[in-house]
């Protein structure tokens, strides 16, 4: 039960809507929170967020698809949201958790969509299990040579010596470690750093949904353990040749304005490798969060896509 | 039987609790320590195997999810987490020569590169995980590991770990990084037989050395 906090909101952007269902699900042993928006009985998608972020980032954009006629499942992924923060994470062990997830779903097969870190994580889950895809929608999400800033911690192309000691320092400092406590003002300004072509607006509803009022402030409900950056032997061109086998529909989605948290992946950089048939559509103007600040566009894009 | 309490040192990475054994101080017990890193799915020994002669004291890491090492819930392994390990033991221990079986003589590649200054010479040696999962991924699946009676090793970390993708030129990077900043001529030993792809590269890099497990153990230990 989702308790309904909007009369406390300080923001409340247009057209938000909270999860209607949550449930959790065991991925061998860690908690994953699931969010759903929709008639449970409507055909199901899957819905993956960006690294970083959680399913409630979705709260403008997962009601419009639900209102063209589906059940949009997402989830927080480990260490994200309400799901329980993990010993460990990898990014197998996060395609694990989302195998759990679509492992409740009717067997049948449904649209994958991910955003980001999430689009790349369905794009693997579709290689993994292609009886189950129907669809697969990538949202800024196609690997390049170019940085990944929110893929987990060691899943870098980039192996630079200083990293390295950026990475093993971090470490060092983890026991006991908590977020800086603030005001929602606060929060949301430190994430726009982050996200600078955000709303304030939209921050601080962010801050109200993604993070927990404490004693002494608020504090983001991410594991304050986890980290950007980092090293190891991953390298974007296995991703990326797994595209062009993919025996599904595919809808690619690019906010051609570079920015922090995006991936810098150009056109050019990921047309190669598009399978027969696949749609790609740039979007002008737009940065990396594509269904953020164009939520109706990219949502309308999907639902015509997958009419 | 497990190595007494007593002689366990526990270190803390993140949320995982790390057992240190100490098995002995040697002849001389202010000489160098080694630090012995086991292989995939083992543990450090009981006591220091016989053909391991070393002056001076002993030590072995249990790797995350090995040993008596905390069992995380839901895996998640990587090498780069256990080269972390290695990292908080020697925050720990001080300055240190590994002698690394399997999966123990990657992580001491790795972490010779990111503490050159700490790593007294890795020698690298046979035992489980020396392969990990080959040179590139292969056809994508979600593990799931089989239940098993015993909880330590996780079996997550005997199905993660022995998926880890290994690259030749990701290896040589490593050492590179070693030969650049360690204040030895000789900070690398290859003694395995086998060579999986990586180690060959390893191998073949100029400033590498190879021998037997006992002649590099004596050269390190005569430094």
């Amino acid at each position: 039960m989702v308790p309904d906090l909007t009369s406390e909101f300080l923001a409340q952007p247009d057209g938000v809507r909270r999860p209607d269902r949550r449930r959790v699900v065991d991925s061998a042993g860690v908690k994953i929170s699931v969010a759903e928006w929709g008639d449970e009985q409507a055909p199901a998608m899957l819905l993956a967020h960006g690294g970083f972020d959680f399913a409630e980032t979705l709260n403008r954009f997962a009601p419009m698809l639900a209102d063209g006629g589906y059940r949009v499942v997402s989830w927080d992924q480990r260490g994200h949201g309400e799901s329980a923060w993990a010993h460990l994470y990898s990014w197998e062990a996060d395609i694990r958790d989302a195998a759990s997830v679509l492992a409740t779903l009717p067997d049948e097969p449904l649209p994958f969509i991910g955003h980001s870190k999430g689009g790349s994580m369905v794009m693997h889950l579709a290689n993994v299990a292609p009886h189950r895809v129907s669809a697969l929608v990538n949202l800024d999400g196609l690997p390049s040579g170019n940085n990944m800033p929110d893929v987990s911690e060691l899943e870098r192309t980039r192996m630079q010596r200083d990293e390295m000691d950026r990475w093993l320092a971090h470490r060092r400092t983890l026991s006991d470690k908590q977020r800086r406590p603030g005001t929602v003002q606060e929060l949301a300004e430190r994430r726009g750093r982050m996200n600078p072509r955000l709303t304030t607006e939209w921050l601080q509803y962010l801050v109200q949904v993604g993070a927990r009022q404490e004693a002494d402030g608020w504090r983001w409900k991410l594991d304050p353990t986890m980290r950007m950056g980092g090293f190891g032997p991953w390298r974007p061109e296995w991703s990326m040749l797994r595209l062009p086998g993919l025996g599904v529909p595919m809808l690619g989605v690019m906010g051609l304005e570079i920015e922090v948290m995006g991936w810098g992946s150009r056109p050019s950089d990921v047309e190669p490798y598009l399978p027969p048939g696949a749609q790609f559509e740039g979007l002008e103007g737009v940065g990396h969060f594509v269904h953020i600040e164009q939520p109706r566009l990219v949502a309308d894009l999907i639902l015509e896509f997958l009419s | 039987m497990s190595p007494a309490d007593s002689d366990t040192i526990w270190v803390r990475h993140n949320r995982i609790d790390l057992a240190i054994h100490h098995l002995t101080n040697g002849s001389d017990p202010t000489h160098r320590p080694l630090l012995l890193l086991h292989g995939l799915g083992e543990r450090t020994p009981d006591e220091v195997p016989p053909s391991v002669r070393w002056p001076g004291p002993v030590y072995g890491l249990d790797f995350t999810g090995h040993g008596q090492s905390t069992i995380p819930v839901g895996g998640g392994y990587t090498s780069e987490i256990l080269v972390g390990d290695v990292d908080a033991s020697l925050e720990q221990l001080g300055e240190v020569t590994i002698l690394g079986r399997g999966l123990g003589a990657y992580i001491g590649l790795l972490i010779a590169a990111a503490r050159p200054q700490q790593v007294m010479g890795v020698v690298m040696s046979d035992g489980p995980g020396l392969v990990g999962g080959g040179i590139h991924p292969g056809s994508p699946s979600v593990p799931f590991p089989a239940p098993w009676a015993s909880n330590t090793p996780d079996p997550f970390a005997l199905l993660e770990l022995a998926r880890d993708v290994r690259p030749p030129d990701y290896a040589q990077t490593y050492v590179r990084f070693v030969l650049e900043s360690s204040k030895l001529d000789r900070a690398l030993m290859v003694c395995a037989v086998a060579r999986p792809e990586w180690l060959a590269a390893v191998a073949a890099e100029p400033g590498v050395g190879q021998g037997t497990v006992d002649e590099a153990l004596q050269f390190y230990a005569e430094l």
